[in-house]
């Protein structure tokens, strides 16, 4: 069972539009690369120069924000459904 | 009074910019944040989300609670209105930090101001690294807070 992607509007330039993406891996970093290869440009948006999420972005596994988890090395499981979304923040 | 150029409008209810008064004074000096989801124009549903950084000079939406609001609204159909913060200290106009982490060229950006007694509520977009001013409508009448202090 493939994991379920949630793709904000302001991403889904990289998707061809589509809202919901599905894809493999058993960490974050290998589902980003697994959809970076059906989405070009997707993985800039969500990973840096240093190999980390961008500070912000938010990405959650079963709505929980991987922050709090394991960062980018968050483990996967088929039928997880994640979720992006770029931070709310300003000063 | 720093200005930008002016471009389209937001339209809010009068019970709703109440309300975003209220909550920007409810945790003053700290800058409180929240979202406006709209339908038609109209505004359909208020969120005041924590600051998780509960600072006077900062503000980042905690972030269940901003999936939480995110996801009902793309589940309803409805739209991203408005993202809007508090300045405590500072008038109602994107700072250079609001700027930099804009990341939702589609919604109105509101700014609430408590720098004086009165306070002051502007809209803006922001995209690309540039301000445009959105002419603030309660009730269908273009607000003067936006003009007062000059």
């Amino acid at each position: 069972m493939p994991i379920e992607v949630r793709v904000p509007t302001v991403l889904r330039k990289h998707t061809a539009g589509e809202k919901t993406l599905s894809g493999s891996g058993s960490t974050v970093r290998e589902l980003v690369e697994d959809l970076e290869g059906r989405n070009p440009g997707l993985r800039q948006s969500l990973v840096g120069d240093d190999g980390q999420l961008h500070r912000f972005v938010n990405v959650y596994v079963n709505d929980e924000d991987v922050r709090y988890l394991g960062g980018i090395e968050t483990p996967l499981s088929d039928g997880d459904s994640v979720s992006i979304l770029p931070a709310v923040a300003g000063g | 009074m720093t200005r930008a150029r002016s471009e389209g409008r937001f339209d809010v209810d009068r019970t709703t910019y109440e309300a975003l008064v209220a909550h920007a004074r409810s945790d003053f000096p700290y800058e409180v944040c929240g979202l406006l989801a709209v339908r038609d124009g109209q505004v359909v549903r208020h969120y005041e989300v924590p600051n998780a950084a509960r600072s006077m000079t900062f503000y980042t939406m905690e972030g269940k609670a901003l999936l939480r609001a995110m996801r009902e609204i793309d589940d309803e159909g409805w739209e991203l209105g408005a993202i809007y913060h508090s300045h405590t200290h500072t008038e109602a106009f994107p700072s250079a930090t609001d700027v930099e982490l804009a990341f939702y060229p589609e919604a109105a950006y509101l700014i609430v101001s408590l720098q004086h007694d009165e306070p002051v509520v502007r809209a803006f977009s922001i995209a690309g690294g540039s301000v445009s001013e959105r002419t603030l409508f309660i009730d269908g009448e273009e607000a003067s807070a936006g003009t007062r202090w000059t």
